[in-house]
């Protein structure tokens, strides 16, 4: 009887066993298939852009490169070298360069501002100033638009990077306000107070108490605006064109001119370069970039 | 802080007041200030392109929020089981984050072309009669939008669910699995549910960011053929700045704000009574 039970038992753990290890191949297998639905995009775009364009005609999508030729990528990069007409990234790289720096600056500075005060200097209804910027993450800027491109032009600075920079500060300090009080909610204020009875002033609390420990909630910011800037095609497209366009305004106009020949190298060539800057820093800085994500989402 | 409210009162509020109130105007190229009433809204609900656009974002909202919500489950879920190489797995399912719509659209746009795209692919594979033309089809085209949304924010809901479930404490599924509960209950009767918050969040940012989708149909469609892809973002900016309606648009706009701040005005209260409540 006790062998019996005892053999059964074995039997149904070995039988589990075998499930198990069914359900984790399955498991694998889904997350792998999956897997290579995200890198399918990015490898096509990779491998076009390293072909001809007879290589291109020939093999399909999947189709490795006879080698690695980067001519489609110095034409993207630094055109044909003809005259009129020759469209390449290089000076729009440099665009959104001279507009994210600035813009990430400013709208990072006047965030760690208004976090500090709207948790260490509280007031009456600080809830609802915060709801007030808090709603500003979410506006569809179409009902910005119009008014924006009117205050461009009366201040003169309408297609230009400067008011590329402007727009880009303003509609980012609700996110940078976002999570930069929800970064100084967590710290303590007894040190502020401790301060505040020493005399200390509002900016000297700030860089000395403050600023030493907000490394983490910089650089989230930092990664967070320098990707949302860099990306944006709205503003750009709206306020500036030609040649005080971002990178991703000329990437947009460089695939849609099919002036003669549609060039699949080039145009993979130019996405990859102009995506590159964002995806390394990704790269580097996944987890900050997730936290940036994430608490973009989820207040509080 | 004064900064930071003032900007925001003025390039925010002050702005979108401005533009409620051009959308009560006969504006054409430059705006006019004398009160028109509701005109424009009379000619943007007659408008053929107005109610494609809204039909399209219906469509598109409900399919990218169901496979989002769904392909964003199920990865976290399986993320969740102590899966080897789970670094470079969430790396890979979140990466479409980091690059701009035009990026990707560009992407998308040569991967569904059907002269060399996938269509060739498969008939070089030996299915000669295989099509796949939806990028060039007025019927399907707003599906391959799906695809290339679906592909770029799904990693995001997984993200987002998967801390959501690294935040329950273990115990409650040591105590469930002791009550004889398998994997699949501990996930469908209990974790799932705990993840109402979640489930909100995720429908939100999603709602909004299909509500504000412009960039992706920009470089994958234009809203075409024809105008079988239009949107109300884009709707918007064509009305403005190509056909000079500059009171039209701004209806537009508002609608497009009002739907927003449906969705989003609700949500910002309860995640502000959830605050308090701590």
């Amino acid at each position: 009887m006790q062998d019996k039970t005892h053999s059964s038992y074995k039997q149904l753990e070995q039988k589990s066993k075998y499930t198990n290890m069914f359900l984790r191949w399955f498991l694998y297998f889904v997350l792998v298939i999956f897997a290579l639905y995200f890198i399918f995009p990015l490898y096509v775009m990779v491998v076009t852009s390293l072909k001809t364009m007879e290589e291109i005609r020939q093999g399909t999508l999947l189709t490795w490169p006879s080698g690695l030729n980067f001519d489609s990528w110095l034409v993207a990069w630094g055109g044909r070298g003809y005259g009129a007409g020759d469209t390449f990234l290089k000076p729009y790289f440099w665009n959104s360069i001279k507009m994210v720096v600035p813009a990430v600056f400013f709208s990072t500075f006047i965030g760690a501002m208004a976090g500090y005060v709207l948790t260490k200097w509280r007031f009456k209804g600080d809830k609802w100033v915060f709801l007030f910027l808090l709603f500003g993450c979410f506006i569809p800027y179409q009902a910005i638009l119009l008014p924006m491109a009117r205050t461009l032009g009366v201040l003169g600075i309408s297609n230009s990077v400067i008011g590329l920079v402007l727009v880009h500060t303003v509609y980012g300090i609700p996110f940078t306000t976002l999570f930069f009080r929800n970064f100084y909610v967590s710290i303590p204020s007894e040190l502020v107070k401790a301060a505040r009875i020493d005399g200390a002033g509002f900016f000297k609390i700030f860089f000395k108490i403050l600023l030493p420990v907000s490394t983490p909630i910089i650089v989230v910011t930092i990664i967070w605006q320098f990707t949302q800037i860099w990306n944006d095609f709205l503003f750009g497209s709206t306020f500036s064109f030609g040649e005080a366009a971002p990178i991703q305004v000329a990437l947009n106009n460089m695939v849609l001119s099919s002036t003669s020949v549609k060039e699949y190298n080039v145009d993979m060539a130019s996405a990859i370069i102009a995506g590159i800057p964002t995806l390394i820093v990704y790269v580097l800085a996944g987890k900050y970039f997730i936290r940036g994500l994430t608490s973009g989402a989820v207040k509080g | 802080m004064a900064p930071a409210v003032g900007l925001i009162g003025w390039f925010v509020y002050g702005f979108v007041l401005w533009t409620l109130y051009i959308s009560f105007t006969n504006s054409k190229i430059l705006p006019k200030y004398e009160l028109w009433g509701v005109g424009q809204y009379v000619k943007l609900w007659g408008s053929r392109k107005w109610l494609i656009a809204v039909d399209n974002l219906l469509i598109f909202t409900a399919l990218f929020l169901i496979f989002c919500v769904v392909i964003g489950i199920i990865l976290a879920i399986f993320l969740d089981q102590k899966i080897r190489a789970e670094g470079v797995l969430r790396t890979i399912y979140l990466y479409p984050m980091a690059l701009s719509f035009i990026v990707t659209g560009t992407a998308w746009k040569w991967i569904l072309n059907p002269t060399l795209g996938i269509q060739k692919m498969f008939i070089d594979w030996g299915f000669e009669n295989f099509t796949f033309d939806w990028l060039v089809n007025r019927e399907m085209a707003i599906y391959t939008i799906v695809i290339a949304g679906v592909w770029q924010s799904a990693g995001f809901v997984m993200a987002l669910f998967l801390a959501g479930l690294r935040s329950v404490e273990d115990e409650i599924v040591k105590a469930a699995k002791i009550d004889g509960a398998n994997l699949f209950t501990v996930y469908w009767k209990i974790l799932l549910p705990m993840m109402r918050p979640v489930f909100f969040t995720s429908f939100v940012i999603l709602v909004h960011i299909s509500i504000k989708s412009y960039d992706l149909i920009v470089a994958l469609t234009q809203g075409g053929p024809g105008i079988s892809t239009t949107m109300p973002a884009l709707y918007m900016t064509q009305t403005a700045f190509h056909k000079s309606q500059v009171g039209l648009s701004a209806a537009s706009a508002m609608m497009m704000f009002m739907a927003v701040a449906a969705v989003i005005i609700p949500y910002l209260y309860s995640e502000l009574r959830r605050e308090n409540a701590r």
